[in-house]
């Protein structure tokens, strides 16, 4: 099967609107994360962008391994193990998600 | 920061399991009577937590053999292979191995921990891709650690899973390494072996499979879920132990890949630790005869997973998805599956107790493993006693209210 992304190149005329189903904004990427990462909220504290995940909540490593295979199929990306362990806050994993998705 | 300030969280959930009394990663068999039984703080108790699955630690034959090897050629080997050489015992044994899998080159390995350490982690290299079942053993994650390679994981069972992400690596060079379990240890599942090697297959992607559990139990002889679901010649590297089924210590990697010697120089785990001593090796070898010749040892631990399997699953317990060797019984939480693991030692009964985080989404267990030569009535006790446990901690609805329920 073939990306969005690898149609764009061979499919000129349909180029737009497909490089748009790619691109995604970055709220929508926070959004999902929060979502995400709500039942792991602890008082009162919003989670933010600088939400640092492991430290700020509740969730546990493998808990956040977890999430990420989610965010992965939902964004249709695959974050390796090694960068996921470079990422401390919700910022960092949206704009990881979003770069690893104008790659694809 | 002190050294131990980091593991704090860790220290306090042990002190929590503490408080109950026994501390169940530091119990002491006083003495161990047979396979399945054991004098434990100071009560004779069934052992149903040992992954002894064919009960061969006291087989007479593998006895003999190991205290015949002793004799013969001393205690140990004082090195590795490479250093001090291999025994012919050791090359037998491979070849044994090899046969029993009709593979074409076999690695022994001193535990099955170092066999999978070392192979994955050297198999996938820099530029590679290695994608592992979200519920791997910690011996895989631990390659994970070593390897080069980028590693993703994948939902575990699940075929789907790991097709989405083979199809986002594109072309982008590099091998692909997938690595599976035949079945798993926590819970006892089996994979979907089949769809998941269409899909290896589909995208070109090595097959690498563990069968820690399934060695002796799966398949017509006993080769692991590969045979089982007829792709042996699909799995491009089994992966397995003689520290379950085989009663002895030890890992081995088959393949029938010309090159796979290769790894006898470049496997760190293989190179740089001592080889199995000749007791060892010589008790494996005739465990592995039996496993051959006495397949009803087979059909005996299978009879006695329906037993328990069924036997809690009436009385309203919540198990792991399928029978297996491993029998995964769901408990609401930590305290609650150390408490209840700590009834069953004072009635006399041996399992092991899995807490998060060795266990997957975070659930607690307590982890039953069958074995061949546990009797009906043994198993049967052992489920009115689980119920009766079950009962008092309020896990299992009360007999009234069910009765009640019921009607
Ligand atoms: C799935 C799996 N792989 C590998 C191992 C390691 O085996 P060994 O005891 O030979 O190191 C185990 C046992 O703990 C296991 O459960």
């Amino acid at each position: 099967m073939r990306t969005a992304h690898q149609l764009t190149v061979e499919n000129d005329g349909i180029a737009d609107t497909l490089t748009l189903t790619r691109g995604i904004s970055r709220a929508e990427v926070i959004s999902e994360i929060c979502a995400h990462l709500e039942p792991y909220q602890t008082g009162e504290k919003p989670i933010t962008g600088e939400t640092v995940i492991a430290k700020d909540l509740t969730i546990d490593s493998l808990a956040i391994m977890d999430m990420v295979m989610e965010l992965e199929d939902r964004f249709d990306v695959s974050i390796p193990m090694s960068v996921i362990a470079e990422i401390h806050t919700v910022d960092q994993l949206a704009d990881t998600i979003r770069d690893l998705r104008t790659q694809a | 920061m002190g050294l131990f300030d980091r593991h704090a969280g860790l220290l306090e959930a042990y002190r929590d399991v503490r408080t109950t009394g026994y501390d169940p990663f530091q119990i002491r068999m006083e003495r161990v009577l047979s396979p399945t039984k054991a004098i434990i703080n100071g009560r004779e108790t069934l052992l149903v937590g040992t992954n002894n699955y064919f009960g061969l630690t006291f087989d007479p034959s593998c006895m003999e053999a190991a205290i015949e090897a002793i004799r013969a050629e001393g205690t140990g080997t004082t090195g590795s292979r490479i250093a001090n050489g291999s025994y012919s015992e050791h090359v037998a044994l491979e070849k044994e191995i090899a046969e029993f899998y009709g593979k074409k080159h076999c690695m022994v390995f001193t535990t099955g921990y170092q066999a999978n350490l070392g192979v994955i982690a050297t198999l996938a290299g820099q530029g590679d891709f290695l994608l592992i079942d979200a519920d791997s053993h910690a011996s895989i994650y631990d390659a994970c650690k070593m390897t080069q390679a980028e590693v993703v994981r994948f939902k575990h069972n699940d075929p789907t899973s790991l097709e989405a992400r083979l199809r986002r690596l594109g072309d982008k060079p590099g091998n692909r390494v997938v690595v599976l379990e035949g079945i798993y240890s926590m819970l006892g599942d089996s994979a979907p072996l089949r769809e998941f090697v269409d899909v290896c297959k589909k995208y070109g992607a090595y097959v690498l499979i563990d069968e820690a559990h399934s060695l002796g139990a799966l398949g017509e002889h006993g080769r692991g879920l590969c045979e089982k679901a007829g792709v042996l010649d699909d799995c491009h590297f089994i992966v397995g132990t003689f520290s379950k089924t085989l009663g002895a210590i030890g890992g081995y990697c088959v393949s029938d890949d010309p090159d796979f010697d290769i790894l006898r120089v470049t496997v760190r785990s293989y190179m740089f630790t001592a080889s199995l001593p000749p007791s060892i090796v010589a008790s494996v070898r005739q465990a592995l005869r039996v496993v051959k010749a006495r397949p009803e040892l087979r059909t005996q631990l299978w009879d006695n997973v329906a037993t328990l399997y069924d036997g809690l699953k009436a009385q309203g317990f919540t198990l792991g998805p399928e029978h297996g060797p491993v029998v995964g019984v769901h408990l609401p939480d930590r305290m609650t599956a150390i408490g209840f693991w700590r009834a069953m030692l004072d009635a006399g009964i041996y399992v092991n107790v899995a807490v998060p985080p060795a266990t997957p989404n975070g659930v607690s267990l307590l982890r039953c493993s069958l074995c061949a030569v546990h009797t009906k009535e043994q198993l049967d006790h052992m489920v009115e006693v689980m119920t009766g446990i079950g009962r008092q901690f309020g896990v299992l609805p009360d007999k009234q209210l069910r009765a009640a329920g019921a009607r």
